[in-house]
């Protein structure tokens, strides 16, 4: 096992992992899903979608069997806060995949970790394999009489691009990791077609939580459209890199205190698909309505060269796009090959602005998430750098 | 061993996998996860003989296996070093560990040694930004990597293999 970094006190430490669940259970499906809704809790892989909405979506859908996918596949650049839950909180994670279960009447959740954390497997068995014993999981869970739910582990095999909830799905059936065209949404054709609850790990946690302390504990802190806590994952130029528990809304600027970040130029807000901030732009909150608040945050130094850091997002977009759609596939290796010339002093300015219409296409025109966001992080650094960039250049 | 044994040898673990996984397609993933387990790639006979087992084409199996970057349909070495190239494990020194890695191993990145037993790659982002530089040994993960650490990690798995053959 990787032990933790640094990390905070999390609202999880004062909670029992399975309090959550026998709430779930003693309220019953449509308690859970309006205490759920109440919450106001959006999905934490980082799209925001309401999950009080996702339950009562699939719980309403047509189709029998129904599902409970978990997505594991942690691969976004600066994302590690689903490997703490695992490490520590894994009871949590399967309680909420267990109440989402109780919630939209399935019986099969299924966990899908990304390869890289293989080594995670055998400490999640023996967990599994724990909550079975105590009655947790399988037949008549808590003595409920027809209260079934199983959870098995599949293991991704390296790909990025599974991290897009149909392509995860399309994984888990055997093929490639191609992003299916939405609609229709996993709520209503998921897994083999089927309706399915999919959503990330931190979400799950976050029902098991709020089952436990009540919708108004959760909402109580954060803003109006991002509410309750968030964990972020917190790596780069700072004394104290970890994952941390805060609540929605904090400031770049104050969370940078907390880790102890100096001389700080620039934040990657989101992963390599997320914002890239200016030091001017530190007193934005991280929420769904302003800084992308999916859980990565990067935190570069005044001495570390932002297009390096564009050349390394690019690069990594380049091998993970999944080729299917033509404007991630070549756009993508269009943006790299500027951000060389743009190094090496080579990029005219008229070359960078057909560059930036490209990021437009690009955003607007791939099939997915990984093309559309893509360009985010190679916008904000020429629009944040620009005088470093050219300076110097004819 | 002979080919004849070393094609009944895959044969026969491909049956146990598929005994193991069922036939339904959504079994395709866990059995070629395992068949990279233990031949360290998947080999044209592999692809046909799962197609049988599962009842579809070779090129559908081919397909998947060629989209991922865990499963492989070129031979590695029994051991495949992975080292992480996302940023923030670039800033905390991942090139001097990839010079390391290299010289140790006299080969460069996407080579395999000439015994077999050492394939080096980069991959992205291994999620452990926050203790870097990190790599991997198959599943095994390693953080906080330093030049010296490096040296043990390479023994580790010399020794290992050397016991084995003892």
């Amino acid at each position: 096992m990787i032990q933790s970094n640094y990390k905070n006190r999390f609202t999880f430490d004062d909670i029992k992992s399975d309090t959550g669940l026998k709430v779930a259970l003693e309220k019953g499906a449509q308690a859970v899903i309006s205490e759920i809704t109440d919450s106001k809790l959006r999905g934490c892989g980082g799209a925001g979608f309401s999950t009080g909405m996702k339950l009562k979506f699939t719980a309403e859908a047509f189709g029998n069997p129904k599902y409970v996918v978990c997505n594991a596949d942690e691969g976004e650049p600066g994302t590690f806060k689903d490997r703490e839950l695992f490490t520590n909180y894994a009871d949590f994670v399967l309680a909420g995949m267990t109440i989402a279960g109780t919630a939209i009447n399935a019986a099969e959740g299924i966990l899908y970790l990304r390869g890289e954390y293989e080594y995670l497997v055998e400490h999640l068995e023996k967990v599994l394999e724990t909550r079975r014993k105590n009655n947790l999981l399988g037949k008549d869970i808590m003595g409920r009489k027809g209260v079934g739910f199983e959870i098995k582990i599949r293991l991704g095999a390296g790909a990025y691009v599974c991290g897009e909830e149909t392509a995860l799905l399309e994984s888990l059936e055997g093929y490639r990791g191609e992003p299916r065209n939405r609609p229709p949404f996993p709520v209503t054709a998921g897994y083999s077609g089927k309706p399915t609850c999919l959503s990330n790990v931190e979400t799950f946690a976050r029902i098991a939580a709020i089952m436990a302390k009540g919708a108004a504990w959760f909402k109580a802190v954060g803003t109006e459209k991002s509410a309750g806590y968030k964990l972020f994952s917190i790596s780069g130029d700072c004394e104290k890199p970890g994952v941390y528990e805060l609540p929605m809304g904090t400031t770049i600027a104050a969370m940078l205190k907390v880790v102890g970040a100096k001389n700080t130029q620039a934040v990657q807000c989101g992963g390599a698909s997320g914002r890239c901030l200016h030091k001017n732009e530190f007193n934005r909150k991280i929420a769904f309505e302003d800084a992308p608040p999916g859980g990565a945050i990067i935190v570069f130094g005044e001495d570390r060269d932002m297009l390096e850091v564009a050349e390394n997002f690019l690069e990594f977009f380049v091998e993970e796009s999944c080729g299917q759609c033509t404007p991630c596939r070549e756009g993508n290796v269009k943006l790299l090959a500027g951000i060389k010339l743009l190094r090496n002093k080579k990029c005219s300015p008229a070359y960078l602005e057909e560059l930036v219409a490209l990021c437009e296409t690009m955003k607007i025109a791939s099939k997915c998430g990984l093309g559309q966001a893509s360009p985010n992080a190679f916008l904000d650094i020429i629009k944040n750098f620009s005088s470093e960039i050219f300076m110097g250049s004819n | 061993m002979s080919d004849n044994v070393i094609q009944k040898d895959l044969q026969n673990y491909i049956a146990s996998l598929v005994t193991q996984y069922g036939k339904e397609r959504n079994a395709l993933l866990p059995i070629l996860r395992g068949i990279m387990d233990k031949y360290h790639h998947i080999s044209e006979e592999a692809m046909q003989s799962v197609a049988d087992h599962l009842k579809i084409h070779a090129i559908e199996v081919q397909d998947a296996a060629s989209f991922y970057s865990f499963l492989g349909t070129k031979s590695k070495g029994k051991y495949i070093i992975r080292l992480c190239q996302t940023i923030s494990c670039k800033m905390s020194q991942a090139l001097g560990i990839a010079n390391k890695l290299e010289s140790e191993l006299g080969i460069k990145f996407g080579e395999t040694t000439k015994d077999r037993m050492f394939t080096l790659e980069w991959t992205n982002c291994l999620g452990m930004c926050d203790q870097g530089p990190a790599l991997l040994v198959n599943e095994k993960m390693y953080t906080r990597v330093t030049a010296e650490k490096i040296s043990e990690i390479i023994a580790e798995y010399r020794n290992k293999l050397a016991k084995s053959k003892e």
